[in-house]
């Protein structure tokens, strides 16, 4: 029984991850091919049909280009950079859960790889760690637009993850719980989804989010235009491109959460109404899930191909001065309704 | 100060309202336009599968006629050469000998003639100067090459191929 479990995990968590980097992977052609069409144009497409073999391509000549370390550059720590925001963008996953479970002889399978009683919290602590990656790496280039950018990095996440903190504390107040298992099963259907309970609350968590991707119109930590290329100035084959592939992780990650607790993660409209067995709603709730997700990724790179990047300043004003005001309201509210909710309902 | 022409507007900047303050209207602004240039026609040209028309009046690579009975008609009189504002032109005439008078119209004739089309800005003088209708920039744009030498093109690849008279041919077969 230990051992089925173990190899069950072992299989699950190779499956996510796999996912993952193939959606990464496939989010920088969609990228690309986004980009493409707001603008009136195609996009990649010759390598394959309709560009599919891109993402290969790119990844290959990533491997293939030279390796450069700058002389006055800290080499442990600026090895470690790249290598610490990929292995942060990857384990955030590891708490989301992907479907309900399926039954499998007389085996029930969990689609989650761990059920932390606290995913929330997990999930925040590993975006939280995701910065240092940015930071170290700016840090060890020993190149001040490298570090200016790990600098911005550092002072937006923290500015953003309050705003974010807080809009979450709002959910929970609703939902009661901190497992994500928990709070996705809460959201049976279509009426129950967060989003209804907490429109304000997914707003703030919505820009707070693309804040911590480092994503338009929050880049200000790579920002071309001011700092060359922000903290991975120096950065050169793959490690650049573990940057770059940890940013799309981050992506997916953030879309799945988002997905996941506001947006009701598997579940779907009617789903115990059409008649399926149970094993059929699961995978059918996978899928949905997926199609959740990957609209967010739509929609994070549709707003970064509509907004222009902020102002320094304009961030922080917008942080602190907006966001966490209207987060705190948010809560307030919040608490108001519930108590109205138990008195009249 | 006061405006001469009366004119003048005076355009402040007022303070942005609350819905300006949250940007939000503006985004949502922004997506629907970015949203519907994603169903839009796309503009992309498949360069070599497709190409772009040429307008008709499109002056591009020289070449160099022959008449309707396939001889040179270039005299070599050098005027193309001395209306070129960028210099591009340069040739070596000879004297047609007896027996070539299927090959050249005229008693002299250009041995040499190259144009160097890096040098040239296609601007159509040498076009207009030539009494003999012996030169036309009807071709498309120059193909790119590696070397600055392979952009000097000699009479191999200016002077038009003969004209070949099918019907000949096929009596001749
Ligand atoms: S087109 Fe103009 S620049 Fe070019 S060869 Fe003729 S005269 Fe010279
Ligand atoms: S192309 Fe025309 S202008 Fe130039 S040398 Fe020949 S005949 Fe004269």
């Amino acid at each position: 029984m230990e051992f089925a479990f173990i190899i069950e995990k072992f299989i699950l968590i190779i499956v996510v991850f796999v996912i993952t980097l193939v959606i990464a992977m496939y989010s920088t052609l969609a990228e690309r091919k986004v980009a493409g069409f707001m603008q009136d144009r195609l996009g990649p497409d010759r390598a394959g049909i309709f560009g599919i073999l891109q993402p290969l391509c790119d990844g290959g000549k990533f491997f293939f280009k030279e390796e450069i370390i700058p002389a006055g550059a800290h080499r442990p720590l600026f090895i470690l950079g790249p290598t610490l925001a990929i292995i942060t963008a990857c384990i955030g996953s590891a708490v989301i859960p992907w479907g309900q479970a399926l039954t499998i002889g007389d085996r029930v399978v969990e689609l989650q790889v761990a059920d932390v009683n606290v995913g929330i919290l997990y999930i925040f602590g590993v975006v939280a760690l995701g910065v240092y990656g940015i930071m170290l790496g700016g840090w060890a280039s020993n190149n001040k637009f490298s570090l200016m950018g790990a600098v911005r990095a550092a002072s937006q996440s923290i500015s953003y993850e309050l705003a974010m903190g807080l809009s979450i504390i709002a959910l929970l107040m609703v939902t009661q719980s901190l497992s994500l298992k928990e709070i996705v099963a809460q959201q049976e259907g279509f009426v129950n989804w967060n989003i209804w309970a907490q429109p304000l609350g997914f707003l703030i968590f919505l820009i707070c989010a693309f804040a911590e991707t480092n994503r338009v119109p929050f880049d200000l930590p790579e920002c071309e235009t001011e700092l060359v290329g922000g903290y991975h100035t120096e950065y050169s084959s793959m490690k650049l491109g573990l940057y770059m592939f940890s940013e799309y992780i981050n992506m997916f990650v953030s879309s799945a959460l988002m997905a996941a607790i506001y947006f009701g993660g598997y579940n779907f409209p009617f789903m115990y109404d059409l008649g399926l067995s149970a094993n059929w709603i699961t995978i059918i709730g996978v899928f949905v899930f997926f199609i959740k997700i990957i609209a967010f990724i739509f929609f994070f790179m549709w707003i970064r191909w509509t907004l222009p990047r902020f102002r320094y300043d304009q961030l922080m004003n917008l942080g602190w001065k907006m966001l966490i005001p209207l987060a705190l309201a948010n809560i307030a509210l919040t608490g108001v309704f519930i108590i109205l909710k138990d008195k009249f309902f | 100060m006061q405006s001469l022409s009366n004119r003048k507007k005076i355009l402040e900047q007022e303070p942005m309202n609350f819905w300006e303050r949250i940007y939000l209207p503006a985004i949502f602004k922004g997506l629907a336009i970015t949203l519907r240039h994603f169903f839009m026609k796309k503009n992309t040209i498949r360069y070599p599968e497709e190409t772009r028309e040429y307008s008709k009046n499109f002056r591009g690579m020289h070449s160099l006629k022959r008449d309707e009975l396939g001889r040179e008609r270039c005299t070599a009189c050098g005027l193309c050469a001395l209306s070129c504002p960028a210099e591009a032109i340069t040739m070596i005439a000879a004297e047609r000998q007896k027996g070539e008078e299927n090959l050249y119209r005229e008693e002299k004739y250009a041995a040499v003639y190259e144009i160097n089309m890096l040098r040239c800005i296609f601007c159509g003088l040498c076009e207009e100067a030539c009494p003999k209708e012996a030169i036309y920039l009807d071709g498309p744009h120059v193909p790119p090459e590696y070397l600055r030498k392979d952009f000097i093109y000699g009479k191999d690849k200016l002077v038009e191929q003969p004209f070949i008279n099918l019907e000949e041919l096929s009596l001749n077969k």
